[in-house]
């Protein structure tokens, strides 16, 4: 049994290495010096480290503009998403409605269809609204988030009817009970689904690169896609993006890993 | 984790005023409006006038004057079945697919299995460790992995040639791009449905377990005969959403290696968006979309009859 | 809740003013957004200070694209209404882009940019008759070869057409021996076959450029002698991607015969030993009976009809346009420029490997100017690798290449037949 314990934890140690290694190369060539990469056999370890790909990206790439907009927009997402479906995923779950049942229904058949086929009439249609190149282009998506609000009304399933029919007896309207005691309740789901918004948000690739046309405007995964293509044999200054790109919401994620596994599970596990 | 569900028919049957549940459902309204709307206006809409797009000629030319537009029908699609870049494209996202679902699946619940085993320490710090690779941006991780993959100087190849095997031309050579790729894809994907498995691989009770191996059952029998039947609904939920989103593969070969080499990484979604963005033929393109989501419900059903005759649900 | 509406109501005025908050502005000034590609991209920005010196009160935002992506954010910006005043375009778009109505068509007090220019590169910037863009810098394929192994094959001098050019390519790999071969074609570039094509009488497409033409008998001719090279052995089929680094093949004498444009002529000089500069050369195209014609490639500058400062654009085109500066955005970056006295105050045929790009130039012919070109051009390359693998004979790909045409075509035929303009 001795021999199982340390081939099973040997085994966890390799894929260890495996998960980690990109990662940590990423973040060791870029404080490389220029070309130091491009060598054989690759380093995997800087010689001298070296701050100036950092330096490069933020003073002559723009990164700090990228940075800046990726920032906003995944922090305007979660809001305007936050603001969407919490209410709209309580409604579903605890109040009854006419049509409720018949619209339920539609978001789940809608759930099968994938976003990608209504890419391009939406780009025309914000076309026509001139929203294209602009944020409030990009934030949309994140209004109509199918997801979230199976989430939300998922949890506040569990939100005790006798807790909002008491507050309804003291005579509260729906929009204070919806504040004082659905809200509180809902915290945790409302802290992970902010979490999954911002984290898409930050990663989101496609619909940023079709609706964000002035480089002044490009997301990090954007504008990271662009200079790869220019400076492909730039691996330092590429790996320096790369890390700029992941270590926000790595960090991020890591600080908050509880709240979104929790999420991540209740919404895909069922008994 | 499961969350019971709350019969709801019982509560709310007591009398009230009829002012109350009046002002209660226009609450309601109230609250699903917004939501609702731009779900009709920002999704429904896009995917009608999709539809609706696939059968029109919809090129550069209608971009300039609507007037050029033309209704043709199905000659989209009819021209897409007999266009062979678009089977190039049907070919390699089938390949993607048939080679990465089982090969992700396989390594999540290889490590889930692994993880769960008792002997295991620090069973959390390495939950989150293996699941960090799936919250990394996309592009950036695909930037990385491209260079890892170097032909010259990418650590593989480095690796390989340490061990005496041949340095291989992971994305410039038609015949490996494909599982180069899929290396990547593993790497960064593995860690969710990882988590999926060991959330239920801890709900099987040991005893199972203890009884199995009083049998005389080894590791190999044991898991399949209490590990496996323990996670089958689980396979099929999570079989469904890795081929779903297998088909889907955009960014990597956008990233990595823009289709080619010899377009042998143009997968459907890549596919569309060079026709929709490149060459403007917004009709064609949203056939294809179309078409893409045909094949992914019509696997997607497929499965289920599948996993219905196995029985591993009902 | 009413509170939580009008916080809903609040937060979509931020996200709004979030987005007009973006573009910054200075008031008074002029800003011209200026779109440049690959080596350009980079460089042109060091050509800004003295335009900005002498217009005062206009400033140059230059912003720089990759080529794999300009073409596909072009026509997204124009379908977003988020064009850019001035942009580098490849002048195989010139077509498409007037399609659209994008382009905003040179003024007649900027005529006197077009004089002076190589008349196929004028001819490609032109639509109807009237010029849509300006030309900036040019390029175009010349023959690399290798000088020592064709002396060695008792060649003194490059061949000149080809039947001579295959004698010459024979002896070549007999001289290199083993599994060398003589020339290099990349099965998946089309620049090659589409050169064959442009030397020929026959036009590449008819009916006013609404039916495939490639079964004319002189691109039949052309499909032949393309398929000949490699039936005889004298090219490998490979693509571009299996060839790892084309200068260290060239010097090993894998082949000794490559169709390049001006880059490659900084790419041997720099990658290859001093000891191996004398080994090659470059060389007008060998035609069918003679120097023979090939396409005029480079880009040209588009000034967009959306642009709300169209006096300020054509000063910068006009800047660019220069004799001066464009010499000296060749000392910068090595373009050609498209004015031909540039070429005198650059002193560019100074230079044996660049001198015989003049001649090319002036003999160079443009390809059909249809929005559909580059397409039918990808289908006809596509046909002619299966044609070298033994799918087609030459006529049965002309036919099949034809049949790809005229349906890429089918629209524009149906808009000529309405009488509507393309």
């Amino acid at each position: 049994m001795k021999i199982r314990a340390i081939l099973l934890n040997l085994a966890v140690a390799l894929i260890a290495l495996v998960v980690l290694f990109p990662l940590v190369w990423m973040v060791s060539v870029s404080f490389m010096a220029t070309g130091e990469a491009a060598t054989f056999p690759p380093p995997l370890w800087p010689k001298v480290w070296t701050l100036e790909h950092y330096r490069d990206l933020f003073l002559n790439q723009g990164m700090g503009r990228y940075l800046w907009n990726s920032f906003a927009l995944a922090t305007l997402a979660t809001i305007l998403a936050l603001g969407f479906t919490v209410p709209a995923g309580y409604a579903f779950a605890k109040l009854k409605f006419k049509g409720r049942e018949r619209l339920f229904q539609f978001l789940v058949a809608a759930l099968v269809v994938p976003a990608q086929i209504g890419t391009l009439p939406l780009f025309l249609m914000l076309k026509g609204m001139g929203l294209v190149n602009t944020y409030a282009g990009a934030l949309v998506p994140w209004l109509a988030s199918i997801f979230g609000l199976f989430l939300v009304r998922q949890y506040a399933l569990s939100i005790p009817d006798e807790m909002l029919e008491a507050a309804r007896i003291d005579g509260a309207g729906e929009g204070q009970i919806f504040r004082r005691v659905v809200l509180p309740t809902l915290q945790p789901i409302i802290v992970t689904l902010g979490l999954f918004v911002f984290l898409g948000s930050w990663n989101d690739f496609l619909w940023p690169l079709i609706i964000l046309t002035d480089q002044s405007n490009y997301t990090l995964p954007v504008a990271l896609a662009s200079l790869s293509r220019e400076h492909v044999q730039d691996v330092e200054m590429m790996m320096a993006g790369a890390v700029v790109t992941v270590a926000p919401v790595l960090i991020l994620f890591l600080a908050l890993q509880r709240y979104y596994i929790r999420g991540m599970l209740a919404g895909s596990v069922k008994g | 984790m499961t969350v019971a569900d709350p019969t709801l028919t019982k509560a709310g049957t007591r009398d009230r005023p009829s002012r109350g549940r009046g002002a209660r459902e226009r609450a309601a309204w109230a609250f699903v409006a917004p939501a609702m709307l731009a779900i009709g206006l920002f999704f429904a809409i896009p995917v009608i006038a999709a539809l609706l797009l696939s059968l029109t000629d919809f090129d550069i030319y209608a971009l300039a004057n609507l007037d050029n537009l033309r209704f043709v029908g199905l000659q989209n699609y009819e021209r897409l079945l007999t266009n062979p870049l678009f089977w190039g494209a049907m070919k390699n996202t089938l390949t993607f697919a048939v080679l990465g679902v089982p090969l992700s699946i396989a390594a999540s619940l290889a490590a889930a299995v692994i993880l769960n085993a008792r002997v295991v320490k620090w069973r959390p710090i390495w939950r989150v460790m293996f699941f960090a690779p799936y919250v990394t941006t996309l592009v950036a991780t695909a930037v990385v992995w491209r260079y890892l993959l170097h032909t010259r100087y990418g650590v593989i190849n480095w690796g390989l040639t340490s061990l005496g095997l041949p340095a291989v031309d992971w994305l410039g050579d038609p015949s490996t791009s494909i599982p180069a790729i899929l290396m990547f894809v593993v790497w960064k994907i593995f860690g969710y449905n990882m988590l999926i498995f060991l959330a239920v691989l801890q709900t099987v009770p040991d005893d199972l377990y203890e009884a199995a191996r009083i049998d005389g059952a080894g590791p190999w029998k044991q898991f399949r005969h209490v590990t496996l039947p323990a996670i089958a609904p689980t396979m099929l939920l999570v079989s469904i959403i890795s081929v779903a989103s297998f088909f889907q593969l955009f960014a990597e070969p956008y990233v990595m290696t823009q289709g080619g080499p010899a377009q042998s990484t143009v997968t459907v979604l890549y596919f569309m968006y060079e026709e929709g963005f490149k060459w403007w033929n917004l009709g064609s393109a949203s056939a294809v979309a179309f078409v893409l989501f045909l094949c992914i419900l019509a696997i997607t059903l497929v499965q289920l009859a599948v996993a219905k005759r196995v029985g591993a649900y009902q | 809740m009413s509170l939580t509406a009008h916080r809903r109501g609040a937060l979509a005025l931020m996200a709004g003013g979030a987005a007009a908050a973006c573009t910054p502005r200075r008031s008074g000034e002029t800003v011209l957004r200026f779109w440049a590609m690959g080596n350009e991209g980079g460089t042109v920005g060091q050509l800004m200070p003295e335009f900005e010196r002498r217009n005062p009160g206009v400033r140059v935002s230059v912003q720089p694209l990759p080529w794999t992506a300009a073409h596909e954010k072009l026509l997204t910006a124009y379908a977003g209404a988020s064009l850019p005043d001035v942009s580098q375009i490849g002048n195989t778009w010139v077509a498409e882009l007037t399609a659209i109505g994008a382009l905003s068509p040179t003024p007649p007090q900027a005529a006197n940019l077009l004089t002076d220019q190589f008349p196929a590169v004028l001819e490609t910037n032109q639509i109807a008759g009237r010029a849509m863009t300006t030309p900036w810098y040019v390029d175009t394929r010349l023959l690399f070869y290798r000088k020592d192994l064709l002396a060695r094959a008792g060649f003194d001098a490059p061949p000149q057409y080809w039947a001579e050019w295959k004698r010459a390519m024979h002896a070549i790999k007999r001289v290199a021996g083993g599994d060398n071969y003589a020339i290099l074609l990349p099965l998946n570039e089309f620049e090659q076959l589409l050169t064959f094509g442009l030397q020929i009488d026959e036009p590449l497409l008819r009916d006013r450029d609404t039916r495939g033409n490639f079964s004319s008998a002189g691109f039949v001719a052309a499909l032949a002698f393309y398929r000949s090279l490699f039936a005889e052995g004298l090219a490998p089929l490979a693509s571009s991607t299996q060839i790892s680094n084309v200068w260290t093949e060239f010097a090993k004498g894998y082949f000794s015969f490559y169709f390049s444009g001006p880059w490659s002529v900084g790419d041997f000089r720099s990658k290859l030993p001093a000891s191996f500069q004398p080994n090659w050369a470059t060389a007008g195209v060998p035609g069918p009976k003679g120097l023979g014609a090939s396409a005029p490639g480079g880009s040209s500058l588009a000034v967009f009809k959306s642009s709300p400062h169209q006096e300020a654009a054509w000063a910068l085109v006009r800047y660019l346009s220069e004799p001066v500066v464009q010499a000296r955005f060749n000392t910068i970056v090595g373009d050609l420029p498209a004015r031909q006295s540039a070429w005198d105050i650059a002193g560019v045929e100074r230079d044996p490997m660049l001198a015989p790009f003049r001649g090319q130039l002036a003999r160079a012919k443009a390809v059909p100017k249809v929005p559909e070109w580059e397409r039918i051009v990808t289908e006809m390359q596509i046909v002619a690798e299966r044609m070298v693998r033994g799918e087609y004979t030459p006529e049965s790909a002309a036919a099949e290449i034809d049949r790809r045409a005229d349906r890429l075509l089918e629209k524009r035929r149906w808009m000529m037949e309405q009488g509507r303009a393309v």
